[in-house]
């Protein structure tokens, strides 16, 4: 088991890439908590055995409430995955200031919430990992998500620079950057869209959650011990 | 509470924090030049000053605590204790 006893924190991990991290650091010995505003799948994440607790990432002072409960229940947090997100798509000349404030506040404050709090937990510890998921969006931009693509190349300015900051305190952060995933993010869009991106995929096929979450593992283990600030694309070539 | 134990527990702490010697740490001892603190080992220390003595101190405050008797003197001002 690679993760045997490590406390993790997935943000968003009620469903969809998040459910699959957890599912996945639950079997390899993890200790998870699923943090998500989802009150309904949270039940059905503790039926297999894992730790929910209701939390809305862009609030700071719920973050800070709910990982001092996580260190209460656990002793610690050794794992951080900011994988909560959203989208809210429109052309820039039609969307409206609440679609790029949701956006940014979910995706890129929640991120910046979430790592604050935690990343003080781990300093005292002197080691942990966070590790973001951006997306590929954030690298090569998407007509209609400008909130989602400054969002998610937020991400990796800040993966990038917490990298450097708490190095010196053994934690490494690391960013994913996955392409087209198959979750409900992705069901809404229409067949044509997706039939052009699938063109687009040398790998031919969209990727599953666990293609993701597979790689989060790496990451959050010790096998990955040398490698921080890092973007790592799991696109199936989309990007080359 | 006497002196002796506050600064006692404030050098308990610069000790276990930064990992230096108990000799190490006088009272004009500067943080950075003498014990080799480092930015973000300045910004830990306060936070475990503020744990050992229940206060928050404020970045604004934190900045002027640059040696280790001013954090004496500060910790003493604001437990009330002289
Ligand atoms: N699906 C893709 O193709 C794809 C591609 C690249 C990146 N991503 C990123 O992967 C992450 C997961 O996406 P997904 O496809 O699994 O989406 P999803 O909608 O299936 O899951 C997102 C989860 O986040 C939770 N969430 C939403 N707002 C929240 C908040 N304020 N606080 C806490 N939790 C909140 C939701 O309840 C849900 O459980 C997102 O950051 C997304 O941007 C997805």
């Amino acid at each position: 088991m690679l993760l045997k006893d490590k406390v993790s924190v997935i943000t968003g991990g009620a469903q969809g890439i998040g459910r699959a991290i957890a599912e996945l650091f639950h079997k390899e010995g993890a200790k998870v908590c699923v943090c998500d505003v989802d009150e309904e799948k949270l039940k059905e994440v503790e039926k297999e055995g894992m730790k929910g607790y209701k939390l809305d990432v862009r609030k700071l002072e719920e973050v800070e409430k709910v990982f001092n409960e996580i260190v209460k229940d656990f002793d610690g947090i050794d794992v951080l995955v900011n994988n909560a997100g959203i989208t809210r798509d429109n052309l820039i000349i039609r969307m409206s200031e609440e679609e790029w404030d949701l956006v940014i506040d979910i995706n890129l404050k929640g991120v910046f919430n979430c790592s604050k709090v935690a990343s003080k937990i781990m300093m005292k510890k002197r080691s942990g990992v966070i590790i973001n998921i951006s997306s590929i969006i954030g690298q090569i931009g998407n007509p209609g998500q400008v909130n989602y693509s400054a969002s998610k190349a937020g991400v990796i300015g800040i993966t990038k620079t917490l990298a450097k900051e708490l190095a010196g305190r053994n934690i490494r952060v690391n960013a994913i950057a996955p392409g087209f995933i198959k979750t409900r993010m992705t069901d809404v869009l229409p067949e044509d869209v997706k039939n052009r991106m699938l063109e687009n995929i040398p790998l031919k096929r969209f990727g599953e959650p666990s293609d993701v979450a597979e790689l989060v593992l790496f990451l959050a283990s010790d096998k990955s011990s040398y490698i921080t600030g890092q973007v790592i694309r799991v696109d199936g070539g989309m990007v080359i | 509470m006497t002196e002796q134990s506050i600064e006692e527990r404030v050098k308990k702490v610069i000790c276990d924090q930064l990992g230096v010697e108990s000799s190490q740490v006088t009272p004009d001892a500067h943080f950075v030049n003498d014990l080799g603190a480092d930015s973000l080992d300045q910004v830990e220390l306060v936070m475990a000053f503020e744990e050992e003595f229940g206060l928050e101190i404020s970045d604004e405050e934190a900045q002027k605590l640059d040696t280790v008797g001013k954090v004496i003197e500060y910790i003493k001002a604001r437990t009330g204790e002289s």
